[in-house]
């Protein structure tokens, strides 16, 4: 063996034990990979499923349209309409910040609507899309669907915005709607949609679950994008339900075209305390509520001296004024301080020790009787009631008639008002004189009490039951309370008693001397029988008398608010109606003719038939046929 | 002049039919497996059409059959002779790439010769396994044990390792360090100079890494936690986990693959495209393309070690380990075993320059193996 071919072996010796070694060592690193892939695929493999499922999968939910709001007529106060919107989901996006940037270059953004957005998507799980600009124009949707790949994250969706074709007219009742705040997140998934909204006040708050309805949800394959890939599952949600209400929208709108600033009319079904008109001035339009109010919008409604925002009709607070004189005759009655026929006389004042208490009259009206202290507001009559009766048994009597107490309206935030006692005076730490009982008689002091209230008191007295005040006939085309009188309790007062008061209000319109003969209805509509009210909102001095008070001579918001109850036909009463002017001077001249006017709108518009029922239509609830729930 | 007539002489004498004959062909069936593979995976990455990948693939790998085989018929003597020639062209592509090439992926990498891309870094490392292969081939004990007989290959590793690490393709450069050490380690260079070599590169190392650009260092740590930007740089290593672990035992099926098919797996024809085939074959599908894979590898060897002259053992190891670093890299990154880099999977991912690169590699071996027996002595003793 040559040393060429001894070196030859040795070179190939060491070649083939390195390129074992080489090839071994590649085969085990091979190895490893096979290992490595057991452990994902087998080893790890479920976890790694269910994150692939979770990459794959995307849930939505689906907002059911918000239920409507029906006048009794069955016509539109709260609907739905069409809205395009830009929305931004940020798992869609990496970057949020940039995708807004962008946006903005093709639909300009202001600072506080950047700002707004970015708290939601902070505040919302990352699939929740946001809303990044409501009410979008036609042009402005077509230009982001022209520049969408550029903008990641984005959607335009067609949703719905709330609606109210009645404007202000209703605004009080019907309320309006805002996206849901913090506090308003009760575990509802709904609430976190974008462009949901949540009843803020009114029938829109009270109702809010009933019109809101059950979110539904579908699944859906998406991509790495987030694009949608396809449906897997859907469940449909629950519409929400439309609510219809005991007002009609026209009559409201008329009676609002009758009043001024600053008064309030409220008409009642007084057999079951159904409201049928509710109207005030001024008031606000909510559709305004949708887009969000500007500042300066909301610095005019919140700095009006005449207050827009607030309901007159059950957030005013007025003494009763004569109107209250009912409830003292009957509790005089009850409590058998007199007779109906006992006559008191009236020299035109009461002296109380020191002091004295002047009649409107200050002639005097001689000796009245009951039914005569009702129909010429006798006060002197009324202050000796008092002062026989004492002022609890004034308020409990109050109470009895809906005054100065909770009523059940479907209104939030309403004002329950004040029935003064001694009671309530002590609380104060101020003592109780027979003073101020013997003024009390007649309906002025320390009472802060409603329209809507003295509406209910009328009713209440038309049909000595106990009816409450109520907006709601039906939810979802089921009626929720019982529409005929005997639904309601008994007042527990004499029918007796009940007659002669009514009586006497009847005299009041319909006699000759009766402070409301202006009022009078036509003959063909029967007769109303009803009170006048008026109620000082500044002392009038002595020296002024003397020298010659006239309420025309003075500054408008110094005259007295004037005050009208009625109800009418005076012998089968269907309507209770109450109206308060403020400062309108005087109940006779001011508020008893309006109050005719409501009523002579009333029977036109409903037409009572023969037996007093009146028309209402029940709504037809646009829903899909189903099985019907109990 | 007078030996390249004798060669051409005997070549002819050998007879084209014989060798034909020679080649392996059921190694040829084999690699037609693997590119079957990898017309099924693109076929699922186009979405479940031949169109855009798998049809091109196929066109692809007929071209490369035709290039491999002629290749396979050219005598080993011939390749050896020009391996320093083929070794200077491959650098002065790698410098043309400095100059001219085309941006991708923020480095440049590609050279356009006239609508074909062309990766030199790829057809580099061929070239100088052969060039070192034919360094060694003439070496006698003595000589090897000399190190200034090291310095000219270790210098003709570093050159074309510097030009494609200036690229910058920190893993395509890391990998032809690893082949020329691999070439080095077979021809029989004793394990202290390895030893030597890598005491340097510990020395060395922190240094390199202040040099690496901010993607390449963010590469690295995001390899060490991946989770830590799941949106950013570890998205893909983080879904491709994903996919592959989703794909359980048995896979989710021919084009059913979630990720794959609703992207969210990146680089789903290129380098990720075992994931796209693990997720929808499962464990089994992966270890059965795993296995093919080592065959081929495996293959690689059995000509190394059946061959009579050092030239082609040398050639047959250096290939072979090429074609392992490509799968081992490119299998380990798509299991979040080593960062990212984008190393395809050869004959299976989409790509032009991968797949010839692969070919022309095969074709080599193929002559290493149907010249296996072939005498060098009379050559050698002509010089």
């Amino acid at each position: 063996m040559s040393r060429k071919q001894r070196e030859e072996e040795r070179v190939r010796g060491i070649f083939g034990r390195r390129a074992l070694a080489l090839g071994l060592g590649q085969m085990g690193l091979l190895g490893f990979l096979a290992h490595r892939l057991h452990r994902l695929q087998v080893d790890e493999g479920e976890r790694y499923a269910t994150l692939a499922e979770e990459n794959r999968l995307s849930a939505r939910l689906l907002a059911p349209p918000r239920g409507r709001v029906l006048d009794r007529e069955g016509r539109v106060i709260a609907g739905n309409q069409l809205n395009w919107r830009a929305l931004l989901t940020a798992e869609q996006t990496t970057d949020v910040g940039a995708t807004l940037e962008t946006f903005s270059r093709i639909v300009p953004l202001t600072d506080a609507e950047r700002a707004r957005i970015e708290r939601d998507v902070r505040r919302r799980r990352r699939f929740v899309p946001v809303t990044v600009r409501d009410f979008l124009t036609w042009e402005e949707m077509a230009r982001i669907e022209l520049n969408a790949p550029d903008l990641p994250g984005i959607s335009v969706d067609v949703g719905t915005t709330r609606v109210y074709p009645e404007a202000d007219h209703l605004a009080h009742i019907v309320g309006y709607v805002a996206p849901p705040a913090e506090r308003d997140m009760d575990g509802d998934p709904l609430l976190e949609l974008p462009g949901i909204r949540v009843g803020r006040s009114g029938i829109e708050r009270h109702h809010d679950l009933a019109l809101r309805g059950r979110a539904g949800a579908v699944q859906m394959e998406v991509n790495a994008v987030g694009r949608i890939i396809r449906e897997l599952d859907r469940r449909e949600g629950v519409q929400g339900q439309d609510v219809q209400l005991s007002v009609d929208a026209a009559l409201t709108r008329t009676l609002r075209g009758k009043i001024e600033e600053g008064t309030s009319v409220v008409l009642m079904d007084a057999r079951n305390g159904e409201v049928l008109a509710m109207a005030t001035q001024p008031s606000f339009d909510p559709n305004l509520f949708n887009s969000g109010v500007s500042t300066a919008q909301w610095r005019e409604w919140t700095r009006n001296r005449a207050t827009p925002l607030i309901n007159k009709a059950t957030n005013g607070l007025y003494a009763p004024g004569s109107t209250f004189k009912m409830v003292v005759a009957l509790a005089a009655l009850e409590a058998r301080a007199v007779t109906p026929g006992e006559r008191v006389y009236c020299p035109g004042h009461m002296d109380l020790g020191e002091s004295r208490f002047h009649c409107w009259n200050r002639g005097g009206h001689g000796g009245v009787d009951m039914r005569t202290a009702l129909k010429l507001s006798c006060d002197v009559y009324f202050y000796e009631m008092a002062k026989r009766l004492g002022i609890d048994k004034i308020a409990a009597m109050g109470r009895r008639f809906g005054l100065g107490v909770p009523l059940d309206i479907e209104l939030p935030g309403i004002r329950n008002g004040l029935m003064p006692t001694r009671e309530w005076r002590q609380a104060q730490g101020r003592g109780w004189a027979l003073g101020d009982t013997v003024i009390h008689g007649i309906g002025q002091g320390f009472y802060q009490l409603t329209p809507l209230q003295l509406a209910t008191m009328t009713a209440r007295l038309a049909t000595g039951r106990a009816v409450q005040p109520h907006l709601t006939r039906s939810i979802g085309g089921r009626p929720v309370r019982g529409t005929r009188a005997e639904d309601w309790p008994s007042l527990g007062i004499p029918e007796r008693d009940l007659r002669l008061v009514r009586d006497a209000m009847w005299s009041v319109v319909n006699e000759a001397g009766g402070t409301a003969r202006v009022a009078r209805l036509p003959p063909e509509m029967g007769a109303m029988a009803g009170k006048t009210g008026t109620t000082q909102v500044r002392r009038v001095t002595r020296e002024q008398r003397e020298r010659g008070y006239r309420v025309d001579q003075v500054p408008r918001e110094w005259r007295p608010h004037a005050l009208f109850v009625a109800f009418a036909p005076h012998d089968n009463p269907v309507f209770a109606v109450s109206v308060i002017v403020e400062h309108g001077s005087s109940g006779s001249a001011a508020a008893a003719p309006l109050a005719r006017d409501v009523l002579i709108e009333a029977f036109q518009q409903l037409r009572p038939g023969p037996g007093g029922s009146f028309g209402a239509r029940v709504a037809e609830a646009p829903r899909p046929a189903g099985p019907a729930r109990p | 002049m007078r030996f390249e007539r004798r060669l051409l002489l005997r070549e002819r004498g050998t007879g084209v039919l014989e060798k034909l004959w020679q080649i392996p062909w059921i190694f040829v069936l084999l690699l037609c497996a693997v590119g079957g593979v990898g017309y099924v995976a693109l076929y699922s990455a186009g979405g479940g059409a031949p169109e855009p990948y798998a049809a091109k693939h196929a066109i692809r790998f007929g071209f490369g059959l035709v290039l491999m085989l002629s290749i396979a018929l050219v005598d080993v003597r011939l390749i050896a002779r020009f391996a320093w020639l083929g070794y200077a062209g491959g650098i002065g592509l790698l410098v043309m790439v400095a100059l001219h090439g085309q941006m991708g992926g923020g480095a440049q990498r590609w050279l356009d010769l006239g609508g074909f891309q062309l990766q030199p870094s790829e057809l580099m490392k061929i070239l100088l396994v052969v060039a070192l292969a034919s360094w060694f081939h003439k070496a006698s004990w003595e000589r090897m044990g000399n190190p200034l007989f090291l310095v000219p290959p270790i210098l003709a590793v570093l050159l074309p390792a510097a030009l494609i690490l200036k690229q910058p393709n920190l893993g395509t450069a890391l990998i032809t360090l690893m082949v020329g050490g691999a070439v080095f380690f077979a021809a029989g260079v004793r394990l202290w100079k390895f030893a030597v070599v890598l005491g340097i590169v510990a020395v060395a190392a922190p240094i390199a890494y202040e040099q690496l650009h901010d993607y390449q260092r963010a590469r690295i740590t995001t390899f060490l936690d991946p989770e830590s930007d799941p949106l950013g740089a570890g998205y893909n290593i983080i879904q491709s986990k994903i996919a592959l672990g989703s794909g359980g035992f048995w896979g989710k099926g021919f084009l059913q693959g979630t990720q794959g098919h609703l992207n969210f797996l990146p680089e789903k024809q290129t380098d990720f495209i075992f994931t796209m085939l693990a997720e929808e074959f499962g464990l089994v599908g992966a270890l059965s393309v795993l296995g093919l894979l080592a065959t081929v590898i495996a293959f690689g060897f059995l000509v190394a070690l059946r061959s009579r002259h050092q030239f082609g053992r040398l050639l047959a190891v250096g290939l072979a380990t090429n074609f392992f670093m490509y799968v081992f890299v490119n299998i380990a990154m798509v299991t979040g075993a080593i960062p990212v880099g984008g190393v395809p999977l050869p004959l299976i991912s989409h790509g032009g320059s991968a797949m010839l690169t692969a070919m022309v590699g095969f074709g080599l071996l193929m002559s290493a193996h149907v010249h296996r027996d072939t005498e060098w002595e009379a050559a050698r003793d002509e010089q």
